[in-house]
C-alpha cells in the first residue's frame, strides 16, 4: 500500500534548501562530462515494481551499466507510480530544489502530465542522449505526444505498449472484438471475464478502451474533460459498464490488484479473457510457465489504445547525471533487444530499426515471435490516449460506483 | 529480596541501573505519545506543511462521507471481534476438554512454530491453501467436486471477511494457548483440577468452574491485545480481506498513500477512529466480561457437576488440530509453490519441480533476507539489555512492579499501530533519522520490547536467589553475580525470549514502512506488496524465507544452551 510514499513526509517539514537551480550545466555539458559525472553514482529508479519481468529488466540493467558505465540503479519498487510524484510534488513544496530522492522515475499519463504541468522535471534532456536519433518519432507518435500531451523532450521513450485482449483459446471460440460484443459475451460466459480493479492504470484502460467505442463523439477525448463535456460522454461508458459489471468475475464485486494478480486467475482458468498491455503478454507467459500454452491474443475491429513508457528525471534529482545515462543506456539497440525479448518483457522497441547498424539491426531480427504474438499488421496502428484528464475522472467515478 | 542489599555495598554505578526501567519507558512510550499527537493535528485538519493551517472538522466530514465508510466499519467491527471470539472459545473449549490428556501435551509442541511464524506468511499460504483455485480445491478436484475449473465463490477476499477472520483465527489460537498454558501454571491448575476431582466434577466441567474463572483475569490482556490487533491489522487484511471496500485500516493506509496529498486529513481522522474504536471494543467486551461472570454465577454455584457430552471433548480437540494442521498445511503450500514449475487447476501437484524461481530470486532474497537480519538482531539485541536491566533493577532496588506497568508495557500491543505510526514518522524526520535503518529498528523495537520483557519476566523472577547470595558470600559484586552467576543461569531464557523478540520483528509490515520511509524493504514488506498479485512462485518463495528466518532462531535458541554448556550438563538443561 504506502510504500514509498511516506518519504515525502521527510521533505515536506525538512528545512527549507535554497533557490531552485533551473538552467542546469549538466544540459549544456559534453557527453563525456555527463558520463564523467555519472561515475560511482546510484540511480535511485522509481518504477512501478508490481511486475516481475520488468523488474528482472531493471536488475539486468544494473549489471550492464555498473559494469559498463560505473553506476549502480536501485529499484525503488512502487506499488504506484504517483507516490514518486507526490514525493517530488512534496519535495518543492519544502523547498528541497536540490538532492531529491528521486533521479528516474517510470512514468506516463497523468502522472507525467501533473509533473510537466509543475515545473517539475529536469530538462529538456532527450536529446542530449547520443541514442536520441534512432527513436522512430515518425512512425511511432506515441513517443513524441503522450496522452495527448507533447513530451518536449522531458522525458526519454523507453518501450512501446499496446492493449491486447489475451484469451484461452481451449475454451474460447470466437472472442468478442468489438466492446458492445463484450458485453454479449459476458452475458453469455458470467463470471469469465474480469478487469484490475481501476485504481489499478490497467483497469483504468479496461475503462478507457470501451470509452473509446462508446462515446458519442471520441473527437472530445482529445482535449481536457471538464464538468460540462465528462457527463455527456461518459454516459454510455456507465450504462455499458453497470450492464456488464454483473457478469464479470465475481459479479464485479472483487477485482484483482493489477495485471500479474489478473494473470494468475487466466493461468488457474478462472476466467477466459483478460486485458493486457503488452503485445507479447500471452507468448511470454507461455513460455514462463504463468499462462496455459493455448493462450492467443486478439486486438479490438477498431483497434486498441497503445502508448509509450517513459523515463523521466526531476528537477531536483540528486544523481542527473547517471539518469541521463541510463535513460540513454535504455534506448540502447543493447537494451531495447533485451526488453524485446519474449523471454525478458516483450515490450516492442521504440526505435526506428531502419536506422540501426545491420548487427544492432540483427539482434531484434534473431528474437523469437511467439505463437500467441499478433503480428504488426494484426495489431494494427494504436489508438491515441485519451488526455490524461480523463483518466483521473474515470477513477474517480468508478470508486464512487462501486464503493458502496 | 537479598540482592538488594548486595548492591548498596559495592560502590557499581547503582544509580544507572536504577534509571533503567524509566529510560526504558520513555524510550518506548515517547514515540508512541509523540505519533498519537501527530496523528491528532491532520485529523482535525493542522498540518501546515500541505496547506493545513486551521483546526476543522474538515476531515471528519470527508471520512464518514466517503461511500464505503459504513461497510468498512461494519466489515472491521464484525471481523475483529469474530476472530478473537472464535479463537478463545477455541482455547477454551480445548483446555477444558483436554486438560491434562495426551492430546494437550501434543499440541503445545506445535506452539513455539506456528507463533515464530509471520502473519503474512501465514496468510499468504492460507490464501494459497483456500482459494478458489487453493489447494483444497485441487484435492477434491475434479473427483469430488466435479470442478475442472475453479468455482465462482468468494473463498478469498470476500466482502463478508470470513476468510480475513479465518486468518487471524489460525495465528490467534496458538498465542492465546500460549498465555493460557503460562496461566495454567500459575493457578496451579493440576492442583485445583484434583480437588474438582474429588468433589465429583466431571473434567471438563470441573475445569470451566473452577479453573476458568482463575485462568481469565490472567490472559484478559492478551485477549485485549488479540481483539485490538484484529481490528486494526493491515497486512493479513491486505492479503485476505475484502478489497471494495477494505477495513478501515485498510482504507486509512489507501489514504496515506494517495497522489492526493489532501487525503492524509481524512486518513489521519479514521486513523484516530481506529484507536477509539479499540478502546471502545476493549470497553464492550469489558463489559461483557462482567455480565458473563454475573450470569455465570449462579450456573457456578447450582453445583451442577456433568453436563457436556462426552463428544464435546473430541470436537474441542478436532477443532484445534484442524487450526494447528491448517496452519502447517498453509506454510506447507509457500515451499510447495516456490519449487512448483508449471501448476494448473485442478492438478493437485505441479507438473515439474523446479529451482528456477529460487535461482532467479536469490540475489533479491539474500539482500533483503541480510536486512531483516540486522534490523531483527539489532531490535531483539536492545530490547534485551533492557529487559534485563529493567528485570535486575527491580531485584536489586525492590522494586515491585504495579498493574499499572504491566498495562503500559501492553500500550503498543493494543494501541492500533496505524494510529500512531503517522504521527511517529512526523517525529522522526523532525530529528532527521527518518528512512535509516536506526529508526526502523527504533520502530521495531516498540513491539519486540513488551514480548521480550513479558517472555523473560517470569523465568527471571523465578531465579533461585540463594545462587545470587552464596555468590555474593563468596566475595562477588553485584555485577559479577549478574554477569557469571545470573546470565548463565538463565541464558534458555534469555535466548527463548530473544528468539521471540526478532520472531515480532522480523513480522512487522507497518512499522518498517513508516519508519523506513519506503527506503528500508524487509522480506515482510516485499512478500505483502508481492502478494497483491506476483507470480505465486516467487510470492512463495519471498513467504517462506520470512517464514524461515525466525523458525531458525527459535531452533538456534533451543539448540545454543546445549552446545554453549555442553560442559556443565546441569545448565545445559535448565
Amino acid at each position: 500500500m504506502l510504500r514509498r510514499r511516506t518519504l515525502l513526509l521527510a521533505t515536506l517539514l525538512a528545512p527549507a534548501a535554497r533557490a531552485a537551480t533551473p538552467a542546469n550545466p549538466l544540459l549544456r555539458a559534453p557527453w563525456a562530462e555527463v558520463l564523467a559525472a555519472a561515475r560511482g553514482q546510484t540511480v535511485f529508479w522509481n518504477a512501478w515494481g508490481g511486475d516481475d519481468r520488468t523488474n528482472g529488466f531493471i536488475a539486468w540493467a544494473n549489471d550492464r551499466v555498473s559494469e559498463r558505465f560505473g553506476f549502480r540503479i536501485t529499484h525503488v519498487r512502487l506499488r504506484d507510480t504517483s507516490e514518486a510524484v507526490a514525493r517530488v510534488v512534496a519535495e518543492k513544496a519544502a523547498g528541497r530544489n536540490e538532492g531529491g530522492s528521486v533521479d528516474l522515475i517510470w512514468i506516463n499519463g497523468p502522472n507525467f502530465l501533473a509533473m510537466k504541468e509543475s515545473g517539475l522535471l529536469f530538462g529538456p534532456f532527450l536529446d542530449r542522449l547520443p541514442n536520441a536519433g534512432l527513436i522512430d518519432r515518425e512512425g511511432k507518435p506515441a513517443t513524441v505526444t503522450d496522452f495527448t500531451v507533447p513530451v518536449d523532450g522531458l522525458a526519454a521513450p523507453w518501450r512501446m505498449a499496446q492493449i491486447v485482449y489475451v484469451y484461452d483459446s481451449d475454451t474460447v471460440r470466437a472472442p468478442p472484438r468489438s466492446i458492445p460484443a463484450m458485453l454479449d459475451w459476458a452475458k453469455a460466459n458470467p463470471g469469465r471475464l474480469a478487469h484490475p480493479t481501476v485504481r489499478n492504470f490497467l483497469g483504468a484502460t479496461f475503462l478507457k478502451q470501451a470509452l473509446f467505442e462508446l462515446a458519442p463523439d471520441a473527437e472530445v477525448l482529445a482535449g481536457p474533460a471538464t464538468d460540462a463535456n465528462f457527463g455527456p460522454t461518459t454516459g454510455p461508458l456507465w450504462a455499458w459498464y453497470e450492464a456488464l459489471r454483473p457478469h464479470l468475475w465475481r459479479q464485479g464485486r472483487q477485482f484483482p490488484e493489477n495485471g500479474p494478480a489478473q494473470r494468475t486467475l487466466m493461468n488457474d482458468g478462472e476466467i477466459d479473457i483478460m486485458i493486457s498491455f503488452n503485445p507479447s503478454e500471452a507468448s511470454t507467459a507461455i513460455a514462463n510457465g504463468q499462462l496455459p500454452p493455448s493462450v492467443r491474443s486478439y486486438v479490438l475491429e477498431r483497434g486498441t489504445i497503445g502508448n509509450a513508457s517513459f523515463v523521466a528525471i526531476p528537477y531536483n534529482a540528486a544523481h542527473a547525471a547517471a539518469a541521463m545515462v541510463l535513460a540513454d543506456f535504455l534506448l540502447s539497440p543493447e537494451a531495447q533487444a533485451h526488453g524485446q525479448d519474449p523471454r525478458v518483457m516483450g515490450n516492442f522497441t521504440v526505435l526506428a530499426l531502419e536506422r540501426l547498424a545491420p548487427e544492432d539491426r540483427a539482434r531484434f531480427e534473431r528474437l523469437p515471435r511467439g505463437a500467441a504474438t499478433l503480428t504488426n499488421a494484426e495489431l494494427g496502428r494504436p489508438l491515441p490516449e485519451p488526455h490524461p484528464s480523463w483518466m483521473t475522472r474515470i477513477v474517480a467515478e468508478w470508486e464512487r460506483r462501486v464503493s458502496r | 529480596m537479598g540482592t538488594a542489599r548486595l548492591a548498596l555495598s559495592t560502590g557499581t554505578r547503582p544509580a544507572l541501573l536504577k534509571a533503567a526501567p524509566a529510560v526504558t519507558l520513555v524510550l518506548f512510550l515517547g514515540p508512541i505519545a509523540g505519533g498519537l499527537a501527530g496523528t491528532a493535528g491532520p485529523a482535525f485538519g493542522w498540518l501546515p506543511a500541505i496547506g493545513g493551517n486551521a483546526l476543522s472538522l474538515d476531515p471528519w466530514r470527508s471520512l464518514f462521507a466517503w461511500p464505503g465508510f459504513a461497510s468498512s466499519l461494519r466489515v472491521t467491527v464484525t471481523t475483529g471481534f469474530a476472530a478473537t471470539a472464535i479463537s478463545l472459545g477455541l482455547v477454551i473449549a480445548f483446555c477444558a476438554a483436554c486438560h491434562g490428556t495426551a492430546a494437550f501435551r501434543r499440541a503445545q509442541a506445535f506452539l513455539a512454530p506456528m507463533l515464530a511464524t509471520p502473519h503474512a506468511a501465514l496468510a499468504i499460504g492460507f490464501a494459497f491453501l483456500i482459494a478458489p483455485s487453493g489447494m483444497l480445491a485441487r484435492l477434491a478436484s475434479p473427483w469430488a467436486t466435479g470442478w475442472t475449473r475453479p468455482p465462482d465463490i468468494a473463498s478469498v477476499n470476500d466482502e463478508g471477511g470470513l476468510a480475513l477472520i479465518a486468518g487471524l483465527v489460525l495465528k490467534e489460537v496458538p498465542y492465546l494457548l500460549l498465555v493460557t498454558l503460562a496461566a495454567l501454571n500459575q493457578v496451579r491448575a493440576e492442583a485445583l483440577m484434583r480437588a474438582a476431582r474429588t468433589l465429583g466434577y466431571a473434567p471438563m466441567m470441573g475445569w470451566m468452574k473452577v479453573v476458568l474463572p482463575l485462568v481469565y483475569p490472567q490472559i484478559r490482556l492478551p485477549i485485549y491485545a488479540v481483539l485490538a490487533f484484529s481490528l486494526s491489522v493491515v497486512d493479513v487484511a491486505l492479503i485476505l480481506g475484502p478489497g471494495t471496500p477494505p477495513t478501515l485500516a485498510v482504507l486509512v493506509m489507501r489514504w496515506f498513500s494517495d497522489r492526493e496529498l489532501s487525503l492524509w486529513f481524512p486518513a489521519s481522522a479514521g486513523a484516530l477512529l481506529l484507536a477509539a474504536l479499540v478502546a471502545t471494543a476493549v470497553a464492550a467486551w469489558r463489559l461483557a466480561e462482567w455480565a458473563i461472570a454475573r450470569a455465570a454465577r449462579t450456573w457456578l454455584e447450582a453445583g451442577a457437576r456433568g453436563g457436556f457430552a462426552p463428544a464435546s471433548g473430541l470436537i474441542a480437540a478436532t477443532t484445534l488440530g484442524t487450526v494447528l494442521a491448517l496452519s502447517a498445511g498453509a506454510v506447507a503450500m509457500l515451499a510447495l509453490w516456490s519449487f512448483a514449475g508449471a501448476w494448473r487447476f485442478p492438478d493437485a501437484l505441479p507438473r515439474f519441480w523446479t529451482l528456477a524461481t529460487w535461482q532467479a530470486q536469490s540475489t533479491g532474497l539474500v539482500s533483503l533476507a541480510a536486512t531483516t537480519l540486522l534490523i531483527g538482531a539489532a531490535a531483539t539485541a536492545i530490547a534485551v539489555v533492557l529487559a534485563l536491566l529493567c528485570l535486575e533493577a527491580e531485584q536489586r532496588f525492590d522494586i515491585v512492579p504495579g498493574r499499572g506497568a504491566l498495562m503500559l508495557l501492553y500500550l503498543p500491543l493494543i494501541l492500533p499501530q496505524i494510529s500512531f505510526l503517522f504521527g511517529l514518522q512526523v517525529a522522526l524526520v523532525r530529528l532527521g533519522i527518518d528512512g535509516t535503518v536506526a529508526a526502523v529498528i527504533w520502530a521495531h523495537l516498540l513491539f519486540v520490547l513488551p514480548y521480550v520483557f513479558l517472555t523473560l519476566a517470569d523465568p527471571w523472577r523465578a531465579i533461585d536467589t540463594r545462587l545470587a547470595r552464596n555468590a555474593a558470600s563468596l566475595g562477588a559484586g553485584p555485577w559479577r553475580v549478574f554477569l557469571a552467576v545470573k546470565l548463565p543461569v538463565m541464558l534458555r531464557p534469555i535466548l527463548i525470549a530473544a528468539a521471540v523478540g526478532f520472531a515480532v520483528s522480523a513480522g512487522q509490515y507497518l512499522p518498517t514502512l513508516f519508519a523506513g520511509a519506503g527506503r528500508v524493504s524487509t522480506l515482510t514488506t516485499e512478500a505483502v506488496t508481492l502478494a497483491g498479485g506476483s507470480d505465486r512462485r516467487i510470492v512463495g518463495a519471498y513467504a517462506m524465507v520470512q517464514a524461515l528466518l525466525p523458525l531458525a532462531a527459535y531452533a538456534a535458541a533451543l539448540a545454543a544452551p546445549a552446545i554453549l554448556w555442553r560442559n556443565r550438563r546441569g545448565l545445559a538443561v535448565t
